[in-house]
C-alpha cells in the first residue's frame, strides 16, 4: 500500500509536468489550430535559460525563474512571428512540419550553446522531504504538483473571466469572424504563443531537479505530452492537466508493477485505445461536420 | 510550346502524354543503367540509398500526398520489412519468398493500423502513427527471441537464384532500381485507376467523396495497406544494404526523414519522391564537403578582398571551428524544413514546374499561378 501511494505521488508529479507541456499544446491549438511539435523543445530551452540565469550568473532562484519565463515569453512571440504567422491558414500538415523543423533547430542550437551534458539547477526544493506517517514525499515532486495547480487555476481564470481570454476563445472558434468583431487576431495569437512558451518554461524549471536538463529532454517529454493532450481532448485546459496526470500515473504504475519495457509503451497503448474508442478525448467536444 | 489536344478519356490518362516523355525517361533510364560503369563506388552506394528512399517516398506519397492521410510512422513499416527479411533469412528461405512475405506482412499490419485511423483526421492521425511507431520500436528492442533486441541482427548477403549478390555490387543496384521503377510504374497505374481517383477524392473532401459513393473506409485502409507494403519491400532492400539492423535505426527521426523526402520533393507528384530522396541522401556528403572545404574558400575570399595573411588564417580557423560544432547538421536540417515549408511549399518539383512554365510563357509568366490559398474560416476541429 505504501509503495502504491509512493508510486502514485511520483506518478502525479511526473504527470503534472506532462500536463504543463500538454497545456502549452492545448493553448496554441485552441487559439490557432496549430499543433506545436516544438513545445517540448521550448520547455528545454526554458530550462536552459533558467540554468543560465541561476547556475551561471548566480541569480536568486525566483528572480532567475521569472527572468527565464519572461525571456521565453518573448522568444515564443518571436517564433510565432517568424515561422508560424506566415503559414497560418495553410493545411495543418505544413504547420506540423514547420514546428518539427523549429524543434530540430532549437535542439541543435541548444546543444551547440550549452553542450550535451546533463545540467542541474539548484532549487530551494532540491533537498528535503515531507514525512507523513511512514510516507516520504520529496519536496521537488510536491512543488511540481503545487505549481501545476496554481498555473492551471490562473489560466482557467484568465481564459474564462478576462476580456483578453474571451477574445482568445473567440479567435480560436473562428479567426475571420473574430477579426470582423474587432479583435486584433494577430496580437492575440502572439500573446497565446508567449503564454504557452512561458508555461513550457515553468515546466522546464520545475522538472530540472527531477530529471536533468539536456538538449533532448524536450523531445522525450514532448512525445509523452501528446498522449496527455489527446486523452484530455485536445481543446480543453483542465483536460490537458487531467490527461497529463493520468498518463504520469499510468507510466509510473506500469514501471512498478509490469515487466520492464511496459513503462515506455504504456502511455502510447493508452493513447491508441482512447483514439479508438473515444477520439474526442475525455473532455473534448464532439462536433459534427457541416458541409 | 506544345499543345496537347485530348479527344477522349484515354488521352487524358496516358502514362506518357506525348513522345517527349518517352525520349526523356528513356535517356534517364539508359543513364541509370550505365551508372555503375561510370560512377565511383561511393556514389553508387549513395545511389542505392536514393532508390530505397525514393521507394519509401512513393509509398508515403500514396498515403500522404494522394489520400491525404499524414503518417509519421513509416520507419516502423520499414523496420517490419527489414526484420521479416532478416528473420526468414535465418531459416534459409529464398530471397523472392521472403521479399514477398515482408511486403505481405507489412501490408497486413498497415491495414491494421489503417482501421483505427478511419476515425482520425489531421493531428490525431499524426499522433496515432507516431505512437504506433514508438510501440513497434519498443517491441523490436524487447522481443529478443526474434529480433535479438538491442544487439541487432546481422543480415547475410543476398542470394538470388543461387547467385550471391553483395550489397555493393552493380547487380544489387539494378535490383533496387528495378524495385523503384516497378513501384513508380505500378503507382502511376494505380493512380489512374478508379482506386487512385477515389484516393484523390478522399484527400480533397471526404464528405464529397462519400456523397459520390466512394467507400471512404475501404479506400483509406487500402491506401494504408499499399503504402505499408511498398515500404516493407524497401525495408528488405534497406536491411540488405546495411547488412546489420537494430532497433535504434528505425526511430522517429527516420520517419521524419521520410516526410522530409516528400515535403522537399513536392507532395503532388511522384517526381517529388525521387527528387526528395536525392536531396536527403546527398545532403550529408554535401555538408561534409562544405565542412572540409568551406573554411579554406572563405579565407581565400577574405584574402582576395585585401585581408592580411594572419587575418585570413584567423578567419579560416574560426570558420573551421564553427563548422565542426556538434549538432550543426541538425540545425541546418531544421532550417531547411522551415524554409521549404515557408517559401517553397510545392517542393523541388514545384520549382522545376515554375521554371519550365516561366520559359514556356515568357514573358507572360505570373507568380500568382502557383499561389497557395489561405483558409482562415474553416476550423479543422469542426470537420
Amino acid at each position: 500500500m505504501l509503495d502504491f501511494v509512493q508510486q502514485l505521488v511520483s506518478g502525479v508529479a511526473l504527470g503534472c509536468v506532462y500536463g504543463l507541456i500538454a497545456l502549452g499544446f492545448v493553448l496554441v491549438y485552441k487559439a490557432t489550430e496549430v499543433v506545436n511539435f516544438a513545445q517540448g523543445d521550448l520547455m528545454m530551452l526554458g530550462g536552459f535559460f533558467a540554468f543560465t540565469f541561476i547556475g551561471m550568473m548566480g541569480l536568486n532562484y525566483w528572480i532567475g525563474f521569472a527572468g527565464a519565463v519572461a525571456a521565453m515569453a518573448l522568444f515564443g512571440m518571436l517564433a510565432e512571428r517568424v515561422v508560424v504567422r506566415p503559414i497560418l491558414g495553410y493545411p495543418q500538415f505544413s504547420i506540423i512540419m514547420v514546428t518539427i523543423g523549429l524543434g530540430y533547430f532549437l535542439r541543435s542550437v541548444a546543444g551547440m550553446i550549452w553542450g550535451t551534458d546533463d545540467l542541474k539547477i539548484e532549487t530551494p526544493f532540491s533537498q528535503g522531504v515531507l514525512r507523513v506517517g511512514s510516507l516520504v514525499l520529496a519536496y521537488d515532486k510536491l512543488s511540481v504538483i503545487a505549481a501545476t495547480m496554481i498555473l492551471c487555476t490562473l489560466l482557467w481564470l484568465f481564459f474564462n473571466k478576462t476580456t483578453l481570454g474571451t477574445a482568445m476563445r473567440a479567435s480560436s472558434e473562428n479567426m475571420l469572424a473574430a477579426y470582423y468583431m474587432g479583435i486584433p487576431v494577430k496580437r492575440v495569437v502572439s500573446v497565446v504563443w508567449a503564454i504557452s512558451a512561458a508555461v513550457a518554461t515553468c515546466a522546464g524549471v520545475l522538472l530540472a531537479p527531477i530529471t536533468f536538463i539536456h538538449s533532448n529532454v524536450g523531445l522525450v517529454l514532448g512525445l509523452k505530452a501528446f498522449p496527455a493532450a489527446v486523452l484530455g481532448g485536445f481543446g480543453s485546459i483542465p483536460g490537458a492537466v487531467v490527461g497529463g496526470v493520468l498518463i504520469g500515473v499510468i507510466e509510473s504504475m506500469a514501471g512498478f508493477y509490469l515487466p520492464e519495457g511496459w513503462k515506455d509503451v504504456a502511455p502510447y497503448i493508452v493513447l491508441l485505445t482512447v483514439l479508438l474508442l473515444k477520439p474526442e478525448g475525455l473532455f473534448g467536444l464532439h462536433v459534427r461536420k457541416k458541409v | 510550346m506544345r499543345f496537347l489536344f485530348k479527344t477522349d478519356y484515354e488521352d487524358d490518362i496516358k502514362l506518357f502524354p506525348h513522345s517527349g516523355y518517352v525520349v526523356t525517361y528513356g535517356v534517364l533510364l539508359a543513364l541509370l543503367l550505365i551508372a555503375p560503369y561510370v560512377l565511383s563506388s561511393y556514389l553508387m552506394s549513395q545511389l542505392v540509398f536514393v532508390c530505397i528512399y525514393a521507394t519509401v517516398g512513393v509509398a508515403l506519397l500514396i498515403l500522404t500526398g494522394f489520400t491525404g492521410q499524414a503518417s509519421l510512422g513509416h520507419a516502423a513499416f520499414l523496420a517490419i520489412g527489414a526484420y521479416t527479411a532478416a528473420y526468414l533469412q535465418k531459416y534459409n528461405v529464398p530471397f523472392p519468398v521472403y521479399f514477398l512475405a515482408a511486403g505481405l506482412l507489412t501490408g497486413i499490419i498497415g491495414a491494421m493500423v489503417g482501421f483505427p485511423a478511419l476515425r482520425l483526421t489531421g493531428i490525431y492521425l499524426v499522433i496515432a502513427t507516431i505512437s504506433f511507431a514508438l510501440i513497434v520500436e519498443e517491441i523490436l528492442a524487447r522481443w529478443e527471441s526474434v529480433t535479438h533486441g538491442n544487439e541487432g541482427m546481422r543480415v547475410k548477403t543476398l542470394s538470388l537464384l543461387g547467385v550471391a549478390v553483395p550489397r555493393d555490387s552493380p547487380t544489387f543496384y539494378y535490383l533496387c532500381l528495378a524495385v523503384l521503377v516497378l513501384t513508380i510504374v505500378g503507382t502511376l497505374n494505380l493512380l489512374r485507376s478508379p482506386t487512385g481517383r477515389a484516393f484523390v477524392a478522399i484527400r480533397d473532401s471526404e464528405t464529397a467523396a462519400r456523397s459520390m459513393g466512394v467507400n471512404v473506409a475501404l479506400y483509406k485502409v487500402k491506401s494504408f495497406a499499399i503504402s505499408a507494403a511498398i515500404t516493407g519491400f524497401a525495408g528488405v532492400l534497406f536491411a540488405h544494404k546495411l547488412s546489420f539492423i537494430s532497433p535504434e535505426m528505425f526511430t522517429l527521426q527516420l520517419s521524419i526523414e521520410f516526410i522530409i523526402v516528400i515535403l522537399i520533393g513536392g507532395t503532388f507528384s511522384l517526381h517529388g519522391a525521387v527528387l526528395g530522396a536525392i536531396f536527403i541522401v546527398m545532403i550529408d556528403p554535401f555538408l561534409t564537403y562544405l565542412k572540409d572545404d568551406m573554411p579554406g574558400i572563405i579565407a581565400g575570399v577574405a584574402a582576395a578582398f585585401g585581408a592580411g595573411t594572419a587575418t585570413a588564417g584567423n578567419i579560416e580557423a574560426k570558420v573551421a571551428a564553427f563548422a565542426s560544432l556538434n549538432g550543426l547538421k541538425g540545425a541546418i536540417y531544421g532550417i531547411i524544413i522551415v524554409l521549404f515549408v515557408l517559401f517553397e511549399p510545392l517542393g523541388l518539383y514545384g520549382r522545376w514546374l515554375k521554371i519550365k512554365l516561366f520559359f514556356q510563357l515568357f514573358p507572360l509568366y505570373k507568380r500568382a499561378t502557383f499561389k497557395r490559398q489561405k483558409i482562415y474560416v474553416k476550423s479543422e476541429r469542426n470537420r
